[in-house]
């Protein structure tokens, strides 16, 4: 039977959650295929997490090595192709993250494998593996077939799978291997990782959060938000576009990229629903979304949806508050 | 500093409800309106600025047929210097196709640098970069938000999970894939379009560009194209603004929020 790789993301000693979701799918793929389940780790000296990945795999691979301690794509690369063109895994997965973005296509071209990105889920039929994936904004899905190949590559979308508190113990066996010695001249060097989120607000506390995105149109309507915000006793947050456009810092921004938030209610103003954006919403008690699309896939999430002009709604809201 | 900029016009799909088109695979597009892919608009600005302040040249190329020259043109007037349209003719292309499309045309061009968007705005693959990066033997980087050059390399900001930014040094010649919010990109009127119609515009066959029929040829396939799974979705309030208002004040109460 096949193998299916799991690459293991992680960061700053610790791995992220992208590789538990990766290692729960393909632990129910390789149960019902029969599929044996490996998980590949490059690492510092010593990693403390290679437990977690060991009881999830049945086998785990090691690189340990302190040249490993951060990514490097050029390193990974070397190292990953040389491990498939040995092994020849039937499906690898990566992250779809910053980091498996700069990886998976380099590794598709270098290997010869062909590569679905950004997948929500992952079937084998007939022996053929095959991918869910969203476009157009996660108006419509997708599914996908590869050209015929002994392997193949997907990457997978933080957030797609939720493994349960109870895991399937596998408890793999650990083999070290040390970096290959031939290594190419790394083109990329790590200087530091900085914080970009910290600032005077703090959004993940507040118990109401009125959060606006691209709908307010232009950044004179993000005073008129705030003081929303501020007579509702909310605080004031913000989807992607409103940082891009520099309406607002980025410390107020929710999302993969900026803070998962967990209030009491989500009052969402003008805000689609990028599947980034709602990644920084799931711990939200109540997500109440005002959107003129009533297919904005917000309303997919939300709890109670308004389908109308934000600002009338806004409007309505401080007259109200004056009035009580 | 010498840079090509891959460009992409997508079509805009918010605030639009989308269908499916009779083959299955692919959505109704007729009356669509297109734009360019607002990555690459980032992608694009950033070229220029960098021309303002180190000198060279930007080239702006897309695969795409005589439509897709919008993109092009107003790449133009935003101060690239020329453009090149492939004109795939029949071919179904998939991120891996594109790539290697354009790896053929820019491994004759002499470059520093070489940007695209992250990813596109229409089936968000965010592939064509990086491959085209491993085709071309290029250091790479992806979902970058700052650039700064010093000499045969350059500091780079990269965008991590969770507001973390991860700063590197890469070496150039370098392919990054850039991430929107990276810079402002600027206005172009209708005029700056009109002014820049004079600059030079080259359209190549992808049958001219020396790959063989084999290679012209995607790994991916599109089997079928759906609409979301109905949910549940959310309880819609309806009524005019004050309903609404009134009706949102009561969930809150109802949660616990004190207003």
């Amino acid at each position: 039977m096949g193998e299916i790789l799991v690459v293991v993301e992680h960061r700053q000693e610790e791995v992220r959650d992208i590789t538990f979701e990766m290692l729960f799918k393909a632990g129910e793929l390789c149960k019902e295929f029969s599929h044996t389940l490996t998980a590949v780790v490059l690492g510092g000296k010593e990693e403390q997490f290679i437990d977690e990945v060991a009881k999830r795999s049945d086998n785990v691979i090691y690189y340990e090595d302190d040249r490993l301690k951060n990514f490097s794509a050029d390193l990974y690369k070397e190292v990953l192709n040389g491990l498939i063109e040995k092994t020849r895994p039937f499906i690898t997965l990566i992250g779809h993250s910053s980091w498996g973005m700069e990886l998976a296509p380099s590794l598709s071209i270098k290997t010869g494998y062909p590569l679905a990105t950004d997948c929500v889920d992952i079937l084998i039929e007939d022996g053929h593996p095959k991918v869910i994936r969203q476009i157009y904004s996660g108006k419509v899905f997708s599914k996908m077939s590869f050209k015929e190949s002994d392997g193949y590559l997907i990457t997978v979308r933080p957030g797609s799978f939720q493994p349960p508190e109870a895991i399937d113990e596998r408890n793999g066996g650990v083999i070290k291997k040390d970096l290959p010695g031939d290594l190419p001249e790394m083109r990329k060097e790590f200087i530091e990782f900085i914080d970009s989120g910290a600032g005077d607000v703090d959004i993940t506390q507040a118990d109401l959060l009125v959060s606006v995105g691209r709908g307010i149109g232009e950044a004179e309507n993000v005073e008129d938000m705030k003081e929303l915000a501020e007579r509702m006793g909310g605080v004031l947050a913000c989807s992607r576009p409103v940082v891009d456009k520099n309406w607002l810092p980025k410390y107020y921004q929710v999302g993969t990229s900026g803070k998962s938030v967990k209030p009491k209610v989500y009052l969402a103003f003008g805000i689609s629903g990028a599947f980034q954006h709602l990644a920084g919403i799931t711990g939200a008690g109540t997500v109440i979304a005002i959107n003129k699309d009533k297919k904005a896939p917000i309303f997919r999430v939300a709890d109670y949806g308004v389908v109308d002009d934000l600002f009338k709604v806004a409007d309505a809201l401080k007259e109200q508050l004056k009035e009580g | 500093m010498d840079i090509i900029v891959c460009v992409k016009r997508v079509p805009m799909t918010q605030e639009v409800d989308l269908e499916i088109d009779d083959s299955g695979k692919d959505i109704k597009k007729d009356a669509l309106a297109y734009v360019v892919n607002d990555w690459d608009n980032y992608a694009i600005e950033e070229s220029v600025l960098l021309k303002e302040k180190l000198d060279g040249t930007v080239t702006v190329i897309t695969v795409g047929d005589e439509d897709d020259e919008d993109v092009l043109r107003r790449a133009l007037a935003m101060g690239a210097d020329k453009a090149i349209r492939i004109e795939p003719g029949e071919l179904e292309l998939d991120g891996f196709l594109i790539s290697n499309i354009l790896a053929q045309v820019i491994k004759g061009l002499e470059y520093d640098l070489v940007l695209t968007g992250v990813q596109a705005d229409d089936d968000n693959f965010g592939m064509v970069g990086i491959m085209l990066a491993e085709r071309l033997g290029l250091a790479h980087s992806a979902v970058v938000t700052g650039f700064e050059a010093e000499g045969s390399e350059a500091t780079i900001n990269v965008e991590l999970e969770g507001g973390l930014d991860e700063v590197s040094k890469i070496k150039l010649p370098a392919l990054l894939s850039i991430q929107t919010g990276i810079n402002e990109p600027r206005y172009v009127s209708i005029m700056g379009i009109r002014k820049a119609g004079k600059k030079e515009l080259n359209v190549v066959k992808v049958e001219d560009i020396g790959l063989s029929d084999e290679e012209l040829v995607r790994q991916t396939i599109i089997e079928e194209y759906f609409l979301p799974p109905e949910t549940e979705g959310a309880e819609m309030i309806e009524g005019d603004p004050s309903n609404i208002a009134e009706a949102i004040l009561r969930i809150l109460k109802e949660k616990g929020v004190s207003v």
